[in-house]
């Protein structure tokens, strides 16, 4: 039982990690605080429903597809509407308040598209819904699938991040886009990069999500708020916090909806949030000195 | 004499104001809030939008509504009440005072019922609420005369569900325990109170009983232990998402009660869909009559215009709401609402339900509380009366 509870608790946290991901990338190295964040997740999962049930195609193969589109359109973004932001801000926290008020605008317009196109009605479909035997414990396969590509996607860029040139061009962006520039870093293109592949993440988690989840067009603003809290928790800009923070949440409501009261899942998600922020405010993995 | 002649004109610019609206009725002009965003619009946009679409459509390639011995067109006026109770008020005051509707719709939830009860109430208004399930509503049409409560109580519901397990139990078909979760929601709150007391008092034990928040979106620690309990009738008063993901969930795990009742969605057109022959056995709230064509011919009218069924639990007795508003209109023969609200206290109506009369501003056993799907026909099976479905005990194993 104590298996099975912490394998669902796992797959559960594997999925707020993989949703959370490209936040922390838009947030933490871009710097933009992209409030329609959730409806760009909410738009992969439409995208997913649509591949299997309008063309009958595997939801995976939208894996492959949507990603690269949402890439682009996350640099298009960027470049046309948050760049021009970016350039007039003078100070960090002048570029998050524009930042915020222009992604809430966005939320708005993505939003109002998938409501002209599917309308508010629910959405869902069954597709790898198969239990996985694990030394006696049932997991189902698209939440595992989920699960792997979350720590798939989370070293595999951890790894870029750490290892590669343009890696860590990109965590010097993130650790101070001024001084990044002094050493002949481009950090325009480094911070495009990061929001569209944030975009491109979110994107995954949103086809995979909809493996599993029933969605309707208003649902992003849940997904968003769960991110941001996965984000902080891990300390923001950092992949590999986000996983961490993740499974500790996904465990924490497993555990206490199993052993303590089901009622109690959002109170302890939040006790954890805040004893983070009250003991390390920089997140568990982040670094003090931002 | 001067005052004579002024209240002379008074009166008569009384009774020209008073004349206007049956001499000048070129349209009938009808709002409606609704929650087109937000966390009631998957609910609002599947069993309420589509009934106003079509009945107006219905009611327009007609003519209009027959009043005074001429058809007159229906003109619609729409807000979004972004699923908040604030909002709702205030559009519906909007509709009366600026917009000026002849007559309104109301808004989809018990919630957002309740908060718009009394403008509805102070202008007059006839309110026929067919998505709010609420145990004060006999409280209320004392209050609200104008007010109808068209879904019922949660002990309705509750006490068709304890006569079936209590038959079943009796039949030696299920054991006495039961394991019971619920939405920590208006709708999980108020159907999980009276099921507690309705389950014990007919002698069964709860052996699992516990609520979980709105938003959960891993159901597996909670179908683990009620699993555990050993109880073989799962009750769940859930939402649309839980009530897939419980679905899904269950089946992943195999967890196979002999009795498996879930809350809304179960009757949505998107759950067989999605479940197919998985769906067959589960229980829900609702449930039709195989053998009434004008449900049949409701639903295929519903898959013409909007490419999907209705829900099988609210469409209906939504759309019958319409049609019992047409009539009385067309009975009463003009806008006037206090005749139209005393029309639709005491005349009988013909609907997709069948013939219906409203008993304190409520529907009394015009449609089945508890329905379960068998071979794709989501069948009433409770309350007991003629015409019953037989209930499919145990649930089917599921299917790979």
């Amino acid at each position: 039982m104590l298996l099975e509870v912490t394998l669902s608790g796992v797959t559960l946290g594997g999925m707020y990690a993989l949703v959370a991901m490209g936040l922390t990338l838009q947030y933490g190295v871009a710097r933009i605080m992209n409030l329609s964040y959730g409806e760009l997740l909410i738009a992969a999962a439409f995208a997913a429903f649509w591949f299997y049930s309008g063309l009958s195609l595997s939801p995976l193969l939208g894996l492959i597809v949507v990603p690269p589109l949402a890439f682009a359109a996350s640099y298009a973004i960027y470049r046309y509407l948050l760049q021009p932001l970016v350039r007039r801000a003078k100070t960090r926290d002048q570029l998050e308040v524009d930042s915020i008020l222009a992604t809430f605008g966005l939320l708005f317009v993505i939003q109002g598209v998938m409501l002209a196109l599917f309308g508010g009605a629910y959405y869902s479909y069954s597709f790898l819904s198969v239990p996985l035997q694990f030394a006696g414990a049932i997991v189902a396969a698209n939440r595992l699938l989920a699960l792997v590509l979350a720590v798939v996607i989370g070293l595999g860029l951890f790894l870029g991040l750490t290892r590669t040139r343009l890696g860590t061009a990109v965590r010097a962006v993130a650790v101070d886009p001024v001084a990044a520039q002094l050493v002949a870093i481009d950090v325009r293109t480094a911070s495009a990069l990061a929001f569209a592949l944030g975009g491109a993440l979110v994107a995954a988690s949103g086809v995979l999500v909809s493996m599993f989840l029933t969605f309707n067009a208003n649902l992003g603003v849940v997904f968003t708020l769960k991110a941001l809290i996965v984000v902080i928790m891990g300390g923001v800009g950092n992949l590999l916090g986000a996983l961490i923070a993740g499974l500790i949440l996904g465990l924490t409501e497993n555990y206490v909806a199993t052993f303590i009261d089901p009622g109690l899942t959002l109170a302890a998600t939040y006790a954890i949030f805040l004893i983070v922020l009250l003991v390390r405010p920089q997140g568990l993995l982040g670094r003090a000195d931002r | 004499m001067m005052r004579l002649t002024l209240r002379a004109l008074a009166v008569l610019a009384a009774a020209a104001i008073a004349a206007t609206p049956a001499v000048a009725q070129d349209k009938v002009k009808i709002g409606y809030a609704i929650s087109k965003t937000g966390p009631n619009a998957g609910g609002a946009s599947i069993t309420q939008i589509p009934n106003y679409e079509m009945w107006v459509k219905d009611v327009n390639a007609k003519g209009g509504l027959m009043i005074g011995g001429k058809r007159v067109p229906i003109e619609v006026v729409e807000y979004d009440d972004r699923s908040n109770s604030e909002e709702a008020v205030r559009a519906v005051e909007r509709l009366v005072t600026q917009d000026k509707v002849d007559l309104l719709f109301p808004p989809w939830g018990t919630g957002l019922n309740l908060a718009v009860g009394p403008v509805f109430n102070k202008y007059g208004y006839p309110q026929l609420a067919f998505s709010a399930v609420t145990d004060r509503a006999p409280e209320l049409v004392k209050r609200w005369p104008n007010s109808f409560w068209l879904l019922g109580t949660s002990k309705q519901y509750i006490d068709s569900l304890v006569g079936l397990l209590t038959k079943l139990r009796t039949e030696g078909k299920i054991g006495p325990n039961i394991a019971m979760i619920s939405i920590a929601d208006g709708f999980g709150i108020d159907l999980s109170q009276a099921a507690r007391k309705g389950f014990t008092d007919a002698g069964f034990k709860l052996a699992y009983d516990k609520s979980y928040p709105i938003g959960t979106q891993d159901l597996s620690p909670l179908i683990g232990e009620a699993s555990r309990s050993g109880a073989d009738t799962f009750v769940a008063f859930s939402y649309p998402p839980d009530t897939m993901a419980l679905t899904e969930q269950s089946k992943v795990a195999s967890y196979a009660p002999k009795v498996m009742f879930l809350g809304v969605g179960v009757g949505f057109p998107m759950y067989t869909q999605r479940f197919g022959a998985n769906a067959e056995g589960i229980m829900s709230l609702g449930g039709w009559s195989k053998d009434n064509a004008s449900t049949l011919a409701y639903e295929k009218k519903h898959v013409e215009m909007f490419k999907r069924g209705p829900d099988r639990w609210g469409s209906q007795i939504g759309y019958s709401s319409l049609q019992m508003l047409e009539q009385a209109i067309e009975r009463v023969g003009k806008i006037d609402r206090a005749a139209i609200i005393k029309e639709l206290q005491t005349g009988t109506f013909d609907t997709v339900l069948g013939k219906v009369k409203l008993v304190d501003n409520m529907m009394k056993d015009n449609f089945w509380l508890i329905g379960q799907w068998q071979d794709g026909f989501f069948v009433g099976v409770a309350p007991q009366r003629a015409g019953v479905g037989t209930v499919v005990v145990p649930k089917p194993a599921w299917r790979p």
